[in-house]
């Protein structure tokens, strides 16, 4: 069975290239069914699912919510407002009620970096990291990747780029992992303060000038400039953002022409990227949150798969046939 | 011949069979120890002869002085249900501490003589290990007004601290000096820039690039050491920095020593043992402040136990509840607990790799932090108070929660395998460790 080595998804670094490989082929396989009429297969019918948001969301919450139908699995949907979580329950006790009703997974997104490392110490349930302050975000790296590879074949000596807050942001950090570990040549670039120290040790290369930064690339993922996570004074204004760092037409021009756009989403339209590089042809954006829902699909199917409890029930009698036939 | 453990009350006796270890006169041979009243009478080396008096055995273990901690969070009054002075006592005597000072961060904080009238008589009546306050630097800790020192010092406080975080602004750090060199006590301060450090819960480092913690740089203990130490040069007092935890924090006061600053310095157990990779599984038992340093930092730290520039070392023995500890990596209180620990972590870290002989070693948890202090405590000088451990520097063990006496069981060495473990204290002549047995 090409299962993965975890049962839990808790981030890329440290992941093989091959396991990225299984779960990107299963993608594949799943990206179709959200292409028939009846988007559905029981592929993991009678599993149960909690998603537990602790943060906002709308893509990451409804591509994991519509993965898990999907296949068939029954969801529940627990966010910070309106729950206990409210009145002050902790963390772990909210999981641990969870798991009591006999949860196959829970999907977390919280705004500590280790939260879903936590729960994965104390549950049963398998464990899947939507996003964990600015630590990482697994499956957004897993469909950034499944979005390269489709665009741009092999990875290995691609280069890519990520502009943006890298020092806050998940979705630099599991592409950061995962492209490394697949061989592409990884740049950074943004505003000085929010390049964190010794990410050069991590492999990837840092770019200071933006023009510099972009024009070999064969990718570039425009990270939004997040403005919730700013409580101390990392940059002066929005506005100034826009105008050093900004992917307008005019820095378009300086990529490759076959250089492909893309965002994880939310956009801040008019700053890290303008309305119409984000509604060209060059940009992948939309096609990023397709791949999106078959790259979860793919994930919580494999995750279980391989923790199958009881094993299917089979015949007594084919299987004394089965065992009789063996070769020693 | 009985052993210690079998001590029954006798007021005067030998202790035989052991390796005495002064720390002090740099000694270490087999030899025995009399006890009479409370005090030590002798230390002689070779098998005792014609003792008139009970003679225990030792069993061959190392007798040392009993241990000295500076730095202890005993939490009571006010959070009794993370440690009270009893069960604070008795971790310190588990681990051979039998003098420890305490921190004024409590509910109500050490700034008022009832507060250290207080824990002292809690202290006596726990008769474990002896107990000095750290008064509060400013009332309340609020770096706002001075305490009343000449009354706690009276009262029995060591020294003062607004410990859990820096006295607040240079200004006042200057005054909390001036104030003090009347009273012969030193500041002890949490070195902490506090615009720095902020939200900050790691250190700023490739380790927290890779785990996207919000992060300290070095220079959040730095500056603030730095600005005290610009301010001792005209302000005679004296200076103690708390647990130091960078390579740059020890360059500082190793060139403030050879300027001739009267400034002593510590760091802690966890300092030494971890590094900050370790962070990378989120356990929030190493979630300390200042924050766990890299490798550079802990080999400086030890360069600097090796060549006096740090004196000693003190627990910053800080108990959380389970509850407390068990969230959020970012959410959790910092702190461990190391009463029962600090002395293994000295015999496994530094005397078995070769950094410190033992009584070097051992020096830097009695003497020198003794006289940080200013406490009779840390030596077998004749007449001294009889606060004596017995310890096997050998043995191996594991630490456990179960195995631990403080209420509190936050250890980052939980599950590690140790070397060198206490088997017995004694206070005032009397053997308190059979005691503990006993809650």
């Amino acid at each position: 069975m090409n299962g993965l080595k975890s049962k839990h998804l808790l981030g890329l670094e440290g992941m093989t290239a091959e396991e990225m490989g299984v779960i990107l082929d299963t993608a594949a396989s799943f990206r179709e069914i959200s292409e028939r009429p009846v988007k559905k297969v029981p592929a993991l019918r009678g599993k149960t699912i909690v998603n537990l948001f602790f943060e906002a969301s709308t893509r990451t919450r409804a591509s994991f919510e519509l993965a898990e139908k999907r296949l068939s699995a029954d969801t529940v949907n627990i966010s910070k407002s309106g729950s206990s979580v409210a009145k002050g329950e902790s963390l772990r006790d909210t999981a641990e009620n969870l798991q009591a009703m006999k949860i196959d997974v829970i999907v977390i997104r919280h705004g500590a970096a280790g939260a879903p490392h936590f729960l994965a110490s104390l549950l049963e349930a398998s464990v899947v990291n939507a996003g964990d302050g600015a630590h990482e975000h697994p499956t957004q790296g897993l469909l950034d990747i499944f979005t390269l590879k489709g665009r741009l074949g092999d990875l290995k000596g691609k280069k890519v780029t990520i502009i943006g807050d890298i020092a806050h942001s998940r979705v630099a950090r599991s592409n950061i992992f995962g492209l490394t570990t697949l061989g592409a040549e990884v740049t950074v670039c943004g505003p000085p303060t929010m390049i964190p120290p010794r990410i050069e040790e991590l492999g990837v290369k840092v770019e200071m000038d933006l023009r510099r930064a972009i024009e070999d690339a064969d990718a570039v993922n425009v990270l939004r400039i997040q403005l919730e996570r700013q409580k101390v004074n990392l940059f002066p204004s929005l506005d100034e953002y826009a105008v050093v760092y900004g992917i307008n037409r005019k820095r378009v021009a300086m990529m490759k022409p076959d250089c492909i756009i893309m965002h994880p989403g939310p956009i801040n339209r008019g700053v890290e990227i303008t309305q119409d590089v984000a509604d060209s042809d060059r940009a992948v954006i939309l096609e990023q949150v397709t791949n999106g829902v078959a790259v979860r699909m793919a994930v919580l199917y494999l995750l279980c798969e391989g923790v199958q409890k009881e094993p299917p029930p089979v015949d007594a009698a084919v299987e004394e046939e089965k065992t009789d036939s063996k070769v020693t | 011949m009985p052993g210690i453990s079998q001590w029954q009350g006798e007021k005067e006796y030998v202790i035989a069979n052991v390796v005495v270890v002064d720390p002090k006169k740099d000694r270490v041979g087999p030899g025995h120890v009399g006890v009479k009243k409370g005090k030590i009478a002798y230390v002689d080396y070779g098998a005792p002869y014609g003792a008139d008096v009970p003679v225990f055995d030792g069993d061959g273990l190392h007798l040392s002085p009993g241990f000295v901690d500076i730095h202890v969070h005993l939490r009571e009054p006010g959070f009794e249900y993370k440690e009270t002075i009893r069960t604070g006592s008795m971790a310190a005597v588990s681990g051979g501490f039998t003098s420890i000072a305490c921190m004024p961060n409590t509910d109500p904080p050490i700034d008022e003589k009832s507060v250290v009238e207080f824990i002292l008589r809690k202290a006596k009546a726990a008769g474990f290990a002896k107990v000095y306050p750290v008064a509060a630097a400013t009332k309340g800790r609020k770096g706002e007004a001075l305490s009343e020192y000449g009354e706690l010092v009276e009262a029995g406080a060591v020294a003062v601290s607004d410990d859990g975080a820096p006295v607040s602004t240079a200004q006042m750090a200057r005054r909390v000096m001036e104030y003090i060199s009347k009273y012969g006590v030193p500041l002890i301060e949490h070195c902490e820039d506090l615009s720095v450090t902020a939200d900050g819960v790691m250190h700023e480092g490739f380790y927290s690039t890779k785990l996207g913690l919000s992060a300290v740089p070095s220079y959040g203990e730095e500056i603030c050491l730095a600005r005290d130490l610009l301010i001792l040069k005209t302000v005679p007092a004296k200076y103690h920095a708390a647990h130091l935890s960078s390579r740059g924090s020890v360059d500082i006061v190793r060139e403030a020593k050879r300027r001739g600053l009267p400034v002593t310095a510590e760091t802690a157990p966890h300092y030494i043992g971890f590094t900050d990779a370790d962070l990378e599984t989120f356990d929030t038992h190493l979630k300390v402040n200042p924050p766990i340093c890299g490798a550079e930092d802990r080999d400086a730290l030890i360069e600097g136990l090796k060549d006096g520039t740090i004196d000693c070392i003190a627990s910053d023995h800080a108990p959380h509840a389970p509850q407390e500890k068990q969230v959020e990596f970012q959410e959790a209180p910092s702190g461990a607990v190391g009463l029962e620990t600090t002395f293994s972590i000295l015999i496994t870290h530094l005397v078995k790799p070769g950094h410190l002989s033992l009584p070097r070693a051992l020096s830097l948890i009695t003497y020198r932090p003794a006289a940080v202090i200013g406490i009779p405590a840390g030596t077998l000088d004749a007449g001294a108070a009889a606060d004596l451990v017995l310890f096997d520097p050998s043995e191996e063990w594991t630490v456990t929660e179960g195995g631990l006496h403080s209420k509190s069981k936050n250890s980052p060495f939980i599950g590690r395998n140790l070397v060198g473990k206490v088997k017995h204290a004694i206070v005032d002549g009397e053997v308190v460790t059979a005691r503990l047995e006993e809650e």
